[in-house]
Parts: C-alpha cells; sequence; structure tokens
C-alpha cells in the first residue's frame, strides 16, 4: 500500500477552484518533487493536505495508509504523522519556543497512546537535535520564531520536522527567500532525516532545490492537476524550457 | 423658567438612603469624619447611581446594573471569619504579611499584626475613625479630590479596612496581602476603606484581594488611598476573582511625589460586574508608573477599568496596558483618559488597551482620551479589539496541538504581555497560573 493517495481531488477556497482532479502517489522512502508555475496549486496543495480551514475540498480523495484524512484535523493528522513545512513560518509572540515544541510532541504522542515525554527526556532530546542542524540553542530561548530571520525560521521548520519525526513531509516552497548557505543547512537538515519509511513532498517553483534535495520522482503541477511525471532528469528540463507548454496542455 | 431636571429615585438609591439614614449613627468616627460622611452622601444623593448618560459611567449602568441596595453586612460570626480563613488561595505560594478581612471587617485573630517588621505599621481603619486619628485626619478623602457618586458612597457608609504607613527609608521584605472576603450567605454590601502612606525612599508590595462565594449577590463598594513619597518603589497588585454574583466597585486613589516607582497590575476573573477606578495624579518629577491589568471574563460577566492619570508635574512617565479575554456575552470596558497640565513639559505617556473576542457575542468598549495642554511631551495611546489569529491557531494544530489548547497558548501570550510586567516572580507566576485554569474551564 502506497504511504499516501491522492485520488481525482478537487478542492477551492472562497468559492475559487484551484485543485481539479489531482492524482498522486507517494511511495515510503521516496522524495517526490512538485513543481509548478505560480498559481498552478502548489501551496494550496500542501495546506489541504495540512487540512488548513480556509480550503473545502469538493470531490476526491487523501489516504494516507489507505484511510481517509479528509475528516481529521490537523492536529489529528500531524500525530498520524503529516508534517508541513511552511512557506512563511508564522511568529508567535509570547509563546516560548520550549514551550511549543514540548507541547506539540507530547501531543502528539498522548494521541498516539505513547507515554509523554518527561522534561529531561524532552531537553536531551531538543539539544541533541538541535546540535545536528546547527541551531544556537539560543534561538530556543525566544518566542516561536519571533525576531527570526528568513532562514532561521525554515532551519526552525526543519528542527520541528526532526523533533517530531513525521512519516510524511510536506516542504513547501523551503526555498523560498534563502540565501545559497541557508538552502544548504536545510537541505542538509532534510537528507538527514530521509528514510526507507518517510516520503518527502517537496513543492518548489525552482530546479536548484533540487540540487540539493535529490527527488526520485518529479511531478509538474499546472493547473491544478498532475499534467506530467518524470524522473529527476525533468527538473532541468523545466529549468531550460520553462512551464510554458504545461500550461497550454492544462488549459485544453 | 428652569426646572431642576430630578430623576425618580430607584429602589438602589432609595434603599442606600434608608442604609445611610440607619446607620449613620453607628458608623465609626464623630465630628470631622462624620462630615465627611454627610457632605458625601448629599453629594450622591444629588446625583443618585450614575447611570449612561454619565460620560465617565456610560458603559457601566449602574442604575441598571445595581437594581437594589444590599442591607449593610452585619459584623461577621464564626463561620464567616472560617470561610475568610481560607481566602486568598491565589496568592498561596507567596510569602505574606496577611491582613485578613471578613465582610469588610478586619479579623486580628487571622491577620499577622503582630511582630511585624520594622517601620511597618497596620492599623484598624475602623478604629482609626473613631479615634481621631492624625493620618486620617490629614489624609483621609485628600489624596484625589474626586466627585465620583460611587466613591462618595464609599465615604459616606466606609466601614472598615487597613491603615497602613511605612517609614522613610524602610523595606518591606515581604509583600502585605489585604484579603477582603465576602462571607456573608445572604446578599450585603460592603464599603471598605483603606489608606497607605508609604515614606520617602521605603520598598514595598501590597497585594488586595477581593473575593466571594458563588452565587450570592453581593455588592462590594471599596476605596484605597495611597500615597507615595519620593523615591519610594511601589508594587500594588489587586485581584478580583470568583464570586459568580457579586458587584464590584473599587477605587484606586494614588498621589505619587518625585522618583517614585510605581507599578499597579489589576488582575479580574469573574464577579457579575467589576468597576475598576484608577484616579493617579503625578505630583512631583522623575517619578514612572505603569498602570495594567488583565482581565479574563465569560458568562454575562462585566469589568469596566476607568483610569484618570493625572500629570500634575512634569518628566513623569506613564505606561497603561489593559488586556482582555472576553468569551460568551462578557463585556469589557477600558476608559483611559491622561491629562497632562500646562506646566508639565516632557511628560512621557503611553496607553494601550487590546481586547481579545472569542465569541460573536462578546463585547469591547474602548475609550482612550488625551488632554494636553503642554507642548513639549510625548503621548500616545492605542486600542485594538479582535479574535484569534486563525493562522497562527492553524500553525500550532498542524504542529499537532489540539484546538483548545492551541486557543489557550495564543490567549495565554495575550495576556503574558501584561503580566510580564509583573516584578515579583512568584506573584506573576501565580497570575499565569490563574489563568491557565481559567482557560482550562473554557467549555
Amino acid at each position: 500500500m502506497a504511504l499516501l493517495e491522492i485520488k481525482n481531488l478537487h478542492a477551492e477556497i472562497d468559492g475559487k477552484k484551484i485543485l481539479n482532479g489531482l492524482d498522486l502517489t507517494i511511495e515510503r522512502g521516496k522524495v517526490h518533487a512538485i513543481m509548478g508555475p505560480n498559481g498552478s496549486g502548489k501551496s494550496t496543495l500542501a495546506y489541504v493536505l495540512a487540512g488548513k480551514p480556509d480550503y473545502t475540498v469538493t470531490e476526491g480523495e487523501i489516504l494516507f495508509d489507505g484511510e481517509s484524512i479528509l475528516d481529521l484535523a490537523p492536529d489529528e493528522r500531524a500525530a498520524k504523522g503529516m508534517f508541513l513545512a511552511f512557506q512563511y513560518p508564522l511568529e508567535i509572540p509570547g509563546v516560548a519556543t520550549m514551550n511549543f515544541l514540548r507541547t506539540a510532541l507530547n501531543s502528539q504522542r498522548k494521541k498516539r497512546g505513547e507515554g509523554e515525554l518527561s522534561t529531561p527526556e524532552f531537553l536531551k532530546r531538543v539539544r541533541e537535535t538541535a546540535a545536528k542542524l546547527n541551531i544556537n540553542p539560543d534561538m530556543l530561548k525566544r518566542a516561536v520564531n519571533v525576531g527570526f530571520s528568513g532562514g532561521e525560521k525554515k532551519r526552525n521548520e526543519v528542527l520541528q520536522m526532526a523533533l517530531l519525526e513525521p512519516r510524511i513531509a510536506v516542504l513547501d516552497e523551503t526555498d523560498s527567500g534563502l540565501d545559497i548557505d541557508a538552502l544548504k543547512i536545510v537541505a542538509d537538515g532534510v537528507n538527514r532525516l530521509r528514510s526507507p519509511d518517510r516520503g518527502f513532498v517537496v513543492i518548489t517553483h525552482y530546479q536548484r532545490l533540487l540540487d540539493y534535495i535529490v527527488p526520485d520522482v518529479v511531478h509538474v503541477l499546472s493547473k491544478g492537476r498532475i499534467v506530467k511525471t518524470g524522473g529527476k532528469e525533468l527538473a532541468h528540463e523545466l529549468e531550460a524550457n520553462g512551464y510554458a507548454e504545461f500550461q497550454a496542455e492544462a488549459a485544453e | 423658567m428652569n426646572a431642576e431636571i430630578r430623576h425618580i429615585k430607584t429602589s438602589a438609591e432609595t434603599g442606600l438612603a434608608q442604609e445611610f439614614a440607619a446607620a449613620r449613627a453607628k458608623l465609626p468616627g464623630q465630628g470631622a469624619v462624620a462630615a465627611l460622611r454627610d457632605t458625601a452622601f448629599a453629594r450622591f444623593d444629588a446625583k443618585g447611581l450614575p447611570h449612561r448618560r454619565v460620560e465617565e459611567w456610560k458603559y457601566t449602568d449602574l442604575r441598571a446594573l445595581m437594581r437594589d441596595a444590599r442591607p449593610l453586612a452585619p459584623a461577621p460570626d464564626q463561620a464567616g471569619k472560617a470561610r475568610a480563613a481560607k481566602a486568598g488561595q491565589l496568592m498561596s505560594d507567596v510569602d505574606v504579611c496577611r491582613i485578613v478581612f471578613a465582610d469588610g471587617v478586619l479579623v486580628p485573630e487571622l491577620s499577622d499584626l503582630v511582630g511585624l517588621e520594622p517601620g511597618l505599621s497596620i492599623r484598624s481603619m475602623a478604629q482609626a475613625l473613631g479615634s481621631a486619628d492624625p493620618l486620617v485626619a490629614r489624609h483621609l478623602g485628600q489624596v484625589f479630590p474626586s466627585d465620583d457618586a460611587a466613591l462618595a458612597l464609599n465615604t459616606a457608609l466606609m466601614g472598615d479596612g487597613a491603615l497602613i504607613e511605612i517609614s522613610d527609608g524602610a523595606t518591606m521584605s515581604r509583600p502585605i496581602h489585604l484579603v477582603f472576603a465576602t462571607v456573608s450567605e445572604t446578599p450585603v454590601a460592603i464599603f471598605p476603606r483603606s489608606l497607605v502612606v508609604i515614606g520617602k525612599g521605603a520598598r514595598a508590595t501590597l497585594i488586595e484581594s477581593h473575593e466571594g462565594p458563588d452565587a450570592v449577590g453581593h455588592q462590594c463598594n471599596a476605596a484605597l488611598e495611597l500615597i507615595v513619597a519620593d523615591g519610594a518603589e511601589v508594587e500594588h497588585i489587586k485581584l478580583t476573582t470568583g464570586a459568580s454574583e457579586t458587584l464590584h466597585i473599587s477605587t484606586l486613589m494614588a498621589s505619587l511625589g518625585a522618583d517614585v516607582r510605581f507599578n499597579s497590575f489589576a488582575f479580574t476573573t469573574g464577579l457579575a460586574v467589576v468597576r475598576n477606578q484608577v484616579f493617579l495624579r503625578f505630583d512631583g518629577a522623575g517619578t514612572k508608573a505603569g498602570i495594567r491589568g488583565a482581565s479574563l471574563l465569560r458568562g454575562k460577566q462585566h469589568a469596566d477599568t476607568t483610569l484618570v492619570i493625572d500629570h500634575a508635574q512634569g518628566g513623569c512617565e506613564s505606561r497603561e496596558l489593559f488586556k482582555s479575554v472576553l468569551d460568551d456575552e462578557a463585556r469589557g470596558v477600558f476608559q483611559g483618559k491622561i491629562i497632562v497640565r500646562q506646566h508639565a513639559q516632557k511628560t512621557d505617556g503611553k496607553m494601550m488597551a487590546n481586547a481579545l473576542l472569542l465569541s460573536d457575542d462578546a463585547e469591547a468598549d474602548s475609550k482612550p482620551e488625551l488632554e494636553i495642554f503642554a507642548d513639549d511631551v510625548v503621548c500616545g495611546h492605542g486600542s485594538t479589539v479582535g479574535a484569534l489569529n486563525e493562522d497562527l491557531r492553524f500553525y500550532l494544530m498542524a504542529r499537532g496541538v489540539p484546538k483548545h489548547e492551541a486557543e489557550s497558548l495564543l490567549i495565554q501570550a495575550f495576556v503574558g504581555e501584561a503580566v510580564e510586567f509583573v516584578a515579583d516572580e512568584i506573584v506573576r507566576d501565580a497570575l499565569m497560573e490563574a489563568a491557565v485554569r481559567w482557560l482550562a474551564e473554557r467549555g
């Protein structure tokens, strides 16, 4: 059974149709890149997978381990192992990063029937994970993402991902707003998390990110549907020729 | 021909007049004190209970909210004192000098009145009123003259309270905690009146807590006059909690000398109606004052914070920050007036009120006012009313935090932005814990 199966997915926001019969299957241990022009529905797909309430699924299915997750709230999806790394991670003034991380981790563990981590266990785990990702512990003393640079925010997303150990990670334009050094650090963090049980959906507009997170499969999204699927060479093709061909195809 | 417009007295106003007439001879104090009461009652009687056409009470129509006057509380019995002994638990982790009032009356056997630290004197206000105490003669009713009708009612009917004096240079090692517990099982009215005089360069923390039983419609009209002499540092915390049917009015009148550091924080949960009035005047240069608070309200609760901050002297800084969390049909009111007198140059005043509406039926009313007569000042005010940020909630939920807990974290953060100004860490933690308990009770 595939890790994630998206079948004929239609979704809209404020009455505007964005996804129009999207089909996509994500396999365990594989990195799937989703590329597409602006407005093709990349971020909508990410939000719909995570369960953002602004979006309405009007048709189709999302099966995680063969079970539909459409009726699950975002926190229930997270506890099942869904993780969305945000394109623009939000700042949460007044909520301490450590408190946020502990609440998130223990909420998930509780929902899965695992025991909550004690404070020392939790602290040890955060320290180790932060060290692996070259994250300055001072960053963890601040409120969530408050005063963080773009690169720090993305690194904090990767830290959360590493700590929460999801089974499927959706990275929404993780490369946006990053310089090359920050991009390498983030990609390195993602690569460390690659494992035979974990699937990745890497959403990006540019091929550049895929030099650092090398995908197994590349899909082209246009007008809310997957219009082409290929190997990693497809990304280079897109970089050279642009998306014009697919936009015309999808319009027919 | 001008006929004086007189309103027909409400049942509550008639009841208050009867209470005053019956109690007048028995209330503590003769001579000047009795004259003060008579003048105050005449002022109240002429104005009646404040209502929505009185600008200062526009959003808290006492005539509508106070249908009947409760009888003056009799002296508490043993059972009542036993209930008072359990009050003030919110501060149970704080090592305090605890002074307990049951139905407005000082209970010496429950209070730390002996072995007070050097420089501290605490007496019963009722006794001081009855014995022509010089502090009373000098200051009572003088700290911030006002013709407010609710304050006049307190002055007319004032019973007991605390008379506290801290001598010049004395540093209090423990906060002084005034516990006002309403304990009667039938609805009563209490009118506590306190006077606190803090000497030059002294340091003290004063905590007042007001609480009572659920489901008994008590009425409390409390007033506290505070004089802070030059160079003193004072923290004031007011807790108004529990007592779901109680109507509570309180007036803090403060006069701050030069180079004073003064912080006041009002924390309000529960109660049917709360009106917290703060009348504060800067009487010396170089003083910094922070007047802040947080209210967490649900059901049909109503809490009103009304400030008059009078920069009578220049070179002072005032900071006001109030946070209201309003659920169900609760209503939060903020009225803040900053006055900068013509000669009060180099005044720095900033006022902010933020309301968080958790329900479509909750209401926040905000009325900041600046009256500036000086030309070299920095003054500003702001006010926000909004709902919880749905994107932040989604972000937290996407990490696995359930909806209710995600909202609680965001509300704690909102309240925390004001609570963090409370200097004492243990007090601060106790307030945040109380906020967390309130959130846990949220449906």
